[in-house]
C-alpha cells in the first residue's frame, strides 16, 4: 500500500515540476512580497532603535523572505482540485476506490509541496540575500527541525484545506469558505505581520490557533529562537495540530461519506 | 447573384514550438490551410467537409475575422474579415457546435434579450424573429430554462436561435450536430433549410457527417490536409463515391471469406467480415440473401462510407488516373 | 459609446442575477474580501503599536495614503481586474466569442467576468479614507477637495491601465497571472505604506517603471502636511493627470496589438 502512496506523491511531484512559466512567475511574486514586507519591517525596527521586542532588523528582513519561501509549500492558499471532483461528481468514483480517500489527496499534497518547496522555497529567499542582510540557521543543525517543521506545518495546511473542500458536499459552491480560510491563515500564521509584533492579548490569541504552526513557528525555529527541550515542544504542538486535525478531517470525510451513500451521489 | 463570401489563395500557417530537450525549444512552421479558393454566391447552403484537423476550423476562423490569413485574400459580404470585424459581425451569424454563446446560469430567454442590446436589433424585428424561431424550433418549453439545466439538443437549438435573431446574410456553423440524437439532428437540419429557403440565407457548414451535407447542401467542399481536394455538387459527387455499402456480418464462427457474386470481402476479423457491394449494381437484400445462403449469420448491419474512407478513395481514384474524380474540379 | 455602456450594464446584471443563485457562496466571498482589506490596514494600526510613527507619518496620516491608494484600487478591481480572466479564455479557446460580437471584446470580458463580490474591497476602504479625512490635519475646501478627487480618479485610471496591460500579456504567453498579480495585488500593497520607508532601488521602480507613486504616495504628500524626506514638490500631484493618461494609451495599445497577435495566431 505505502507503495501507490508513493507513486501518487511522485506523479504530482512531476505535474507541479511541469508547470515551468509560472512557477517562474510565482517566484517573482514571492520575492516582490518579499521585498516590499522586508523594506517595510526594517523600516520599522531601525526607527524603533535597531530592535523591536528582541527581533533585529535582521530577524524580520529574514522572517519576511523565509515566509514567502514557504506558504506555497505549505498550501496557505489552498488547492481546489478535490472541491471540483465533489462539485462534478466525479468524487464518486475516487469514494468505490479501495484506497483511502485522505490518504489518496495526501500524497497528492506532499508530492506537489516536495516540488514547491524545492522550485518555490529557495529562490526568493536567495534573491532577498541578493539584497539584504539575511541570516542562515547558526549552527547547521537548526535546518533539522527547521525542515520538520515545515513538513508538519505542510500537513496542519492539507488538514485543513481537506475539511473545507469537504464541505463542498454540502454547501456546492465552497470558494466562499476556502477564502475565508485564506484571509484567517494569511493573518493569524504571522504571513501578514509576525505574530510577535501582535498586542500580547493578540499575540496569546493566535498562538493558541492551529495558524501559527503554519508559518510562525517554522520560522522562529529557522531563525534560532529555540534550543533544547524548547525546540521538542514546538514540534510537539505543531504535531498535535497536525493529528487533531487530520482526525476532525476524518470524521468530515465519514458524514459526507454517509450523505453519498443516502443520496446516491 | 452576389459573392458572399470570396477565398483567393489563402494560406495560413502556425508556428509550433515542441519541446526539444530539457530546455530548447525547436520551431516549427506548421501549415493549417494551404492554397485554398472558393466562392459561395448569395443564397448557397456549403458543406465544408473533412476529417479532423483538415483546416475546416481554420478557415472559419478566417472567414469569421477571428484569424488573419497567412496570405491570400478573403472578402466576406464586401469586407476584410479581420479589418472589418466589428463591422462584419452585425452580418454573420456563427455557432460552434461546442461552444455555447448562451449565458450558463441563466434562462435561455435571456440571452435572446441580451443578444438583441448586443447586436442593436429593432424590437419588433427582434419579437418576431424570436417568436418564429421559438415556435419552428419548439422552444416554448424550455424559454425559462437556465441554460445548464438544457439537454444538448435543446442548446444547441437555443444556438441556432442566437446566431440568427440578429437576421445575419451568412450563418456560419462549425459541427452544429456533433452529439446531438437522431431527433435534434434532424431538427436542426430542418431549421437551417428553411432558413434558408425562406429568409435567403447563406450557409456554410462544416462537418464530419456526411449525413449533413447530404440532407442539406447541393455543395460540397473536400479538405484534407489544409488543401481543398473537390468542390462541387453532392448529388454527383455522391453519383461517383458515394455508392459503395458495406455490409458487416457475424457469422456463427470464425470462416474463409465468403465466396459472393453480388459484393466482395474486404476484411476478415474471427467470425465478422465486411463486405463491399455497389448499390448502383446490386440490391442490399439480394447480398444478404446471398450471404445467408452461404453459412448462418448472427448479426448484420450496413455501413456508409465515412468521410475518411471517401477522401481515401478520392486519392486512390487520382493516383489510378482513372477520370472519375473529375467532378467539379 | 452610450450604446456600449448599455450593453455592458445589461451584461453585469446578467452576471449579478447569475451570482446570486450561489448566495452562500457570494455572501462570503464579500465578507472575506471586506476583511482582507480591513486587515491590511489592522496591520498599519499594529505596527504603530511598536513604532510612534511611521517615517514621521501619524496613524490619520497613514491612513490617509491607505484611502488613497485602496478605493482606487477597490474601484479597479471591481470594474476592470475581471480582464484577468483572459488567460483562461485563451487557453480555452472562449475567447473567439468575444471577437464574433458587435461590442469592445475589452468592455465584453470585463462584463462577463465582473463579480458583485469584489464590492466588499470598497467598504473599508471609503471607511478609513473617512476616518482619516475627520482626523488629519487638512482644510477640506474645495480645491483640496478637488486634489482628492483628482487622486481618487487618476489612480483609479492607473491600476485599471496596470490590469490591462498585464492581462494583454497573455495573448502571448500563458501562465503569468501569478508575475501579473506581483505588480498588481503587489504594487497596491507598496502603495499602503510612505514611499520613503522603502530603499532607492524599490522607490525608483515605483516611480518611473511602474509609475504607482503617483496614486497615492505623490497626491499624499501634496494633501498632508508630513515629513517629506524626499522632498517631492507639491505641484508634482498634477502630473497623475498626464500620467495616468499615458499609462491608459499604453495598456489599450497593447490590448490591441495583443490582438492583432491573437489574430494571427488563434492561441
Amino acid at each position: 500500500m505505502s507503495r501507490l502512496w508513493w507513486e501518487i506523491a511522485r506523479r504530482s511531484f512531476r505535474r507541479a515540476s511541469s508547470y515551468r512559466l509560472a512557477t517562474a512567475s510565482g517566484v517573482f511574486v514571492n520575492t516582490v512580497f518579499g521585498y516590499l514586507r522586508a523594506s517595510i519591517l526594517i523600516f520599522v525596527a531601525t526607527a524603533a532603535g535597531g530592535s523591536i521586542r528582541g527581533q533585529s532588523a535582521t530577524d524580520l528582513a529574514t522572517f519576511a523572505f523565509v515566509s514567502q519561501g514557504f506558504i506555497m509549500t505549505i498550501g496557505a492558499f489552498g488547492d481546489h482540485e478535490l472541491a471540483e471532483r465533489i462539485r462534478t461528481g466525479d468524487v464518486v468514483i475516487d469514494l468505490y476506490r479501495p484506497a483511502d480517500l485522505q490518504l489518496w489527496w495526501a500524497a497528492t499534497w506532499f508530492g506537489r509541496s516536495g516540488f514547491l518547496a524545492l522550485a518555490r522555497g529557495i529562490p526568493p529567499v536567495v534573491l532577498g540575500a541578493l539584497a539584504f542582510d539575511l541570516e542562515w540557521p547558526d549552527p547547521l543543525w537548526h535546518w533539522l527541525p527547521f525542515l520538520a517543521s515545515v513538513v508538519l506545518a505542510t500537513t496542519v495546511g492539507f488538514a485543513l484545506r481537506f475539511c473545507s473542500n469537504l464541505l463542498t458536499f454540502w454547501l456546492l459552491d465552497n470558494r466562499g469558505v476556502e477564502q475565508l480560510l485564506t484571509v484567517l491563515i494569511s493573518f493569524f500564521s504571522g504571513l501578514v505581520l509576525p505574530i510577535t509584533l501582535f498586542p500580547s492579548w493578540l499575540e496569546r490569541i493566535a498562538r493558541a490557533l492551529p495558524f501559527a504552526s503554519m508559518i510562525q513557528l517554522p520560522t522562529e525555529l529557522y531563525l534560532g529562537r529555540y534550543d533544547g527541550m524548547e525546540i521538542v515542544s514546538v514540534l510537539a504542538q505543531q504535531a498535535g495540530w497536525a493529528v487533531a486535525l487530520l482526525l476532525v478531517g476524518r470524521a468530515v470525510l465519514r458524514a459526507a461519506t454517509a450523505r453519498v451513500v443516502i443520496q446516491g451521489g | 447573384m452576389a459573392q458572399v463570401v470570396r477565398l483567393a489563395a489563402v494560406d495560413k500557417t502556425y508556428a509550433v514550438r515542441t519541446r526539444a530537450g530539457r530546455v530548447r525549444r525547436r520551431r516549427r512552421e506548421v501549415r493549417a490551410v494551404s492554397d485554398v479558393s472558393f466562392t459561395i454566391e448569395s443564397g448557397e447552403m456549403v458543406g465544408y467537409v473533412g476529417p479532423n484537423g483538415a483546416g475546416k476550423s481554420t478557415t472559419i476562423k478566417m472567414i469569421t475575422g477571428i484569424l488573419t490569413p497567412s496570405a491570400g485574400r478573403i472578402e466576406v459580404l464586401g469586407l476584410t474579415p479581420t479589418v472589418d470585424r466589428r463591422r462584419l459581425t452585425r452580418r454573420i451569424g456563427v455557432v460552434f457546435g461546442q461552444r455555447s454563446q448562451l449565458w450558463w446560469d441563466l434562462p435561455l430567454i435571456d440571452s435572446f434579450e441580451l443578444l438583441h442590446h448586443v447586436y442593436r436589433t429593432e424590437r419588433a424585428r427582434h419579437d418576431a424573429n424570436l417568436a418564429a424561431f421559438t415556435e419552428r424550433l419548439d422552444l416554448g418549453g424550455f424559454l425559462d430554462v437556465p441554460v445548464r439545466q438544457l439537454s444538448l439538443g435543446q442548446r444547441m437549438r437555443g444556438e441556432l436561435t442566437a446566431a440568427l435573431l440578429h437576421d445575419p446574410a451568412l450563418v456560419v456553423l462549425d459541427e452544429p450536430t456533433i452529439g446531438l440524437d437522431v431527433v435534434s439532428k434532424y431538427a436542426v437540419r430542418e431549421f437551417l433549410s428553411e432558413t434558408n429557403r425562406e429568409r435567403g440565407t447563406t450557409v456554410l457548414l462544416t462537418t464530419h457527417d456526411l449525413d449533413d451535407v447530404e440532407h442539406l447542401c447541393r455543395r460540397m467542399l473536400i479538405i484534407d490536409r489544409g488543401r481543398v481536394l473537390l468542390d462541387g455538387a453532392v448529388d454527383r459527387f455522391k453519383a461517383e463515391h458515394g455508392n459503395d455499402r458495406t455490409l458487416v456480418v457475424d457469422l456463427e464462427s470464425a470462416a474463409e471469406p465468403l465466396p459472393l457474386r453480388t459484393g466482395q470481402v474486404l476484411r476478415t476479423d474471427g467470425p465478422r467480415q465486411w463486405i463491399r457491394f455497389d448499390r448502383r449494381r446490386t440490391s442490399a437484400a439480394a447480398v444478404i440473401a446471398e450471404v445467408t445462403a452461404a453459412g448462418a449469420v448472427r448479426d448484420l448491419a450496413i455501413e456508409e462510407p465515412d468521410i475518411e474512407e471517401l477522401i481515401r478513395r478520392i486519392y486512390a481514384s487520382r493516383t489510378e488516373g482513372s477520370p472519375g474524380d473529375g467532378v467539379g474540379l | 459609446m452610450a450604446d456600449g455602456l448599455r450593453v455592458y450594464r445589461l451584461m453585469v446584471a446578467a452576471k449579478i442575477r447569475s451570482a446570486w443563485q450561489y448566495r452562500t457562496s457570494f455572501v462570503m466571498f464579500l465578507f472575506a474580501q471586506a476583511t482582507i482589506t480591513s486587515l491590511e490596514f489592522v496591520t498599519i494600526l499594529l505596527l504603530f503599536d511598536v513604532v510612534p510613527d511611521l517615517g514621521g507619518w501619524d496613524r490619520r496620516e497613514v491612513a490617509l495614503l491607505y484611502g488613497l491608494a485602496t478605493l482606487p484600487f477597490a474601484a479597479s478591481d471591481l470594474i476592470i481586474s475581471p480582464v484577468e480572466r483572459l488567460s483562461v479564455h485563451v487557453r480555452a479557446g472562449t475567447f473567439d466569442r468575444f471577437l464574433l460580437r458587435p461590442a469592445s471584446s475589452l468592455l465584453q470580458i470585463c462584463a462577463m467576468e465582473f463579480e458583485l463580490r469584489r464590492i466588499g474591497k470598497l467598504l473599508p476602504a471609503v471607511a478609513v479614507l473617512w476616518w482619516a479625512m475627520a482626523g488629519v490635519d487638512v482644510d477640506w475646501t474645495p480645491s483640496s477637495v478637488g486634489l482628492l478627487v483628482l487622486a481618487l480618479t487618476s489612480g483609479t485610471v492607473i491600476y485599471s491601465a496596470l490590469w490591462i496591460a498585464t492581462a494583454s500579456l497573455s495573448f502571448w504567453i500563458v501562465a503569468t497571472q501569478e508575475a501579473t498579480n506581483a505588480v498588481t495585488y503587489g504594487g497596491q500593497f507598496a502603495n499602503e505604506y510612505p514611499l520613503h520607508l522603502y530603499p532607492g532601488w524599490i522607490r525608483a521602480v515605483l516611480g518611473w517603471i511602474v509609475p504607482l507613486a503617483f496614486v497615492a504616495y505623490v497626491p499624499a504628500v501634496a494633501l498632508l502636511d508630513a515629513p517629506n524626506p524626499l522632498a517631492l514638490p507639491d505641484d508634482l500631484v498634477y502630473a497623475s493627470i498626464p500620467v495616468a493618461a499615458a499609462t491608459l494609451v499604453v495598456s489599450l495599445r497593447l490590448w490591441s496589438l495583443g490582438i492583432r497577435h491573437y489574430q494571427s495566431t488563434g492561441s
